[in-house]
């Protein structure tokens, strides 16, 4: 999210008791110290892996809350990684954090159950505050998320949307946004914090988060035909 | 700081709308735009500490774009309007529950109006031309007069282009006046009756239409705007003018007052002799034209003045639209760039490079007809031109710029200028709000493109903006306005900005 510092509910109410263990999964070392350093004491730093084997053996030994788990990796990339330790430890959250905007990326790594995704131009408090919601099994919507959920989601047939090919019989619960998760999105998308969204939809902060979580559910679990039509065209342009 | 309120020049000719919002400035107490509505309450955590208020010496100097097309701006129908809670910079009628009709509203036109637009109008609305329609109105007056009456009505009941509310919508709430219309009933009720007791039918078919239209134009008189009242008083002058002004040139007056006699008393003796029968269709048609010309000879050249008149200010309108869409090209572009070189003295390579890159966009423009401060003819979409306007402004201001786009379409004309403001936002925020962070948010729908760009900077008071910058006024909401779409400034001293544009989407066929 593209919160300022003061723009963070700091203390979060959902957060664990104690501080969220956190593994990392990044490629380059320049980015894990410096990730590292941003995170400082306000997480417990399990660890960390450059590359997909090592990264499933570690996580799966030391159960970290959550991992920080780069989109790219070499030798199957950010997806392997949670399809490995998923099967054995569901109760590992992932949050993505890559430089990729890549709409099939980022959409993949969510479908394939990443609790979230934000930028690696995200700043050390916003990702505290990220890592702090997803240990406490939030969803973490960056605005750009935000926009390609939106999108992925407003190319289904009846929004109006041309050349899209004929609908499958799906499940309307998971295949609709309601308005209310849309108008959150929106606000996402524009750069509104969670709070600030809460207070310009006059809701709290907790049916923000109720929300979101919806659409991350909705998002992973439908079988809409049309998100993987979605991202191929996306990878095709 | 670039951020500034439309000037307000009106020269006299510009709309007066009994819709606005405070006119600024005019000293009318009432709720601002800028604070009646805020990004997020006082003591929102959001707002990154910022206590310089945006004029504060150690800030960074405003650029100092001395407004060259400054003078003699102005620009048609435009003012603060409240929608429900939220203040916009648009068109009266611009809302949310403004709809337009295929072929147009139904309004009186400004722009081809011989007396009160009716015509005009309803040409545009139907997509003919005027010409028809006047002709229509005048057969249809000289057949049974019912012409006339038509038209007064059309007068009271469509509003005047730019205006919300119809001249016989104030007419309900006008009593008086409605008594005063009244009192033509037992006059017409008398004539009527004179009329079949002397056997002239004519005078009974003409005499309702007649006093149906003084009705009607007294209720227009009275209720009309000051505007519209003057221009009425103006076209009344001649006939006053008759009876109590001596004309400038005696000898000119009486001749033409003459002729005009003559010509009057010819044409009602055809009309009016052998009353007992039936006259014949050829005496009438030569009757009807010698008291037509009687009226042109007497009218015929103050109606000249007129139509001179309504031509030059369409005129002067179409000039002034051309300058405000100058105006802010020369402050995205040139103004712009000497801003930027104001701050990059102290780095004589930037400032070389900076001129140079303006000469070149400047010569592109005077030259090649490349407009400056515009998307380049390589951008194509929507979500592509945000994206460059992100990469452009990040490059040139260093400020990061969150680009998010959902949906996506090709650009037109319109399109085009609502990312040029898009941009001039953006390059706002990241020049003068100090946040650390843009977000562009651009959203295409089937009927519309909105895009909004957000900074949780120091924001500023709408108020306070000195009215000689160009950026808000000029190159956002102007432009956006000209173009039909609108623009929504949410800001406040220390609340970060959020300025929203709406641009709707050309029709597909």
């Amino acid at each position: 999210m593209s919160a300022g510092p003061d723009g963070v509910p700091r203390p979060d109410r959902h957060a664990l008791k104690r501080r969220p263990r956190v593994f990392l999964v990044d490629d380059h070392q320049l980015f894990r110290a410096g990730v590292r350093a941003e995170l400082g004491d306000d997480v417990e730093i399990l660890g960390e892996a450059d590359e997909v084997p090592a990264a499933i053996e570690m996580i799966l030994e030391r159960e970290p809350d959550v991992v920080l788990l780069d989109v790219h990796l070499p030798q199957g990339g950010g997806l392997a990684v949670i399809d490995a330790v998923r099967s054995v430890k569901p109760d590992v959250r992932f949050l993505a954090l890559s430089v990729s905007d890549a709409p099939e990326d980022v959409i993949g790594i969510i479908r394939a159950g990443a609790r979230g995704y934000v930028t690696k131009t995200i700043s050390g408090h916003e990702l505290v505050d990220a890592v702090r919601r997803v240990a406490g099994g939030d969803a973490v919507f960056s605005p750009r998320l935000a926009g390609f959920v939106l999108d992925a989601f407003a190319s289904m047939p009846g929004a109006g949307a041309a050349g899209a090919p004929a609908p499958l019989p799906v499940d309307p619960e998971l295949d609709q946004l309601s308005s209310r998760e849309r108008e959150v999105l929106r606000l996402i998308a524009r750069g509104y914090t969670y709070r600030e969204v809460a207070q310009e939809l006059s809701i709290s902060v907790k049916t923000v988060e109720s929300h979101v979580s919806a659409v991350l559910r909705k998002l992973q679990l439908s079988t809409r035909h049309q998100l993987t039509y979605w991202a191929t065209e996306r990878r095709l342009v | 700081m670039p951020w500034s309120r439309p000037r307000r020049d009106h020269r006299g000719i510009t709309e007066r709308s009994d819709t606005t919002g405070p006119q600024r400035g005019a000293g009318v107490p009432g709720p601002s735009p800028a604070t009646g509505q805020v990004l997020a309450p006082p003591g929102t955590p959001s707002a990154p500490p910022c206590p310089k208020p945006p004029g504060d010496a150690k800030g960074p100097p405003p650029p100092p774009p001395s407004a060259p097309w400054g003078e003699g701006q102005w620009w048609p129908t435009t003012g603060w309007r409240r929608h429900g809670r939220q203040w916009r910079f648009g068109p009266p009628g611009f809302g949310p529950h403004s709809r337009r009709s295929l072929h147009g509203p139904w309004v009186r036109t400004r722009d081809d109006r011989l007396f009160a637009g009716v015509a005009g109008g309803l040409a545009k609305k139907f997509g003919v031309d005027a010409t028809l329609v006047r002709i229509a109105f005048v057969i249809a007056t000289l057949a049974a007069g019912v012409g006339l009456p038509i038209y007064v009505a059309a007068w009271l009941l469509m509003p005047l282009e730019g205006h919300e509310t119809s001249i016989g919508a104030k007419v309900a709430k006008d009593r008086h006046g409605i008594l005063l219309a009244l009192a033509f009933l037992p006059l017409t009720v008398a004539t009527m009756v004179l009329g079949s007791a002397l056997g002239a039918a004519y005078i009974s078919t003409f005499a309702w239409p007649v006093f149906l239209c003084a009705a009607g134009g007294v209720l227009v008189w009275r209720n009309s705007d000051p505007d519209e009242r003057a221009w009425l008083r103006e076209a009344a002058d001649p006939v006053v003018r008759l009876g109590t002004r001596p004309e400038r040139s005696w000898r000119r007056a009486a001749v033409r007052g003459g002729l005009a006699v003559a010509l009057l008393a010819l044409g009602l003796s055809f009309l009016l002799a052998h009353h007992a029968r039936p006259i014949g269709p050829v005496r009438a048609a030569a009757g009807a034209l010698l008291v037509l010309a009687a009226v042109v000879v007497i009218f015929g050249p103050w109606w000249l003045r007129l139509v001179r008149e309504l031509v030059a200010e369409r005129q002067a309108r179409i000039r002034a639209e051309d300058r405000a869409e100058m105006a802010s090209r020369v402050h995205d572009s040139v103004l712009q760039t000497l801003a930027l070189i104001q701050r990059a003295a102290k780095d004589p390579q930037k400032v070389v490079q900076l001129a140079r890159a303006q000469e070149r966009e400047l010569r592109a423009w005077l030259f090649d007809g490349d407009i400056p401060g515009a998307l380049g003819q390589d951008v194509t979409s929507v979500a592509a031109g945000a994206q460059a306007i992100g990469g452009e402004v990040e490059e040139a201001h260093g400020v990061p710029v969150d680009v998010v786009t959902v949906g996506d379409c090709p650009l037109d004309g319109r399109l085009r200028e609502l990312l040029d403001a898009a941009r001039e936002a953006t390059v706002n925020a990241a020049k003068w709000s100090g946040a650390p962070r843009i977000s562009l948010f651009a959203e295409v729908e089937p009927g519309r493109v909105s895009v909004f760009v957000r900074d949780r900077g120091r924001g500023f008071d709408l108020d306070a903006v000195a009215a000689d910058r160009h950026g808000v006024a000029e190159s956002i909401q102007a432009r956006m306005l000209r173009h039909g779409g609108r623009a929504t400034v949410r800001t406040a001293p220390g609340e970060g900005t959020e300025v929203e544009l709406v641009m709707p989407r050309a029709a597909e066929r």
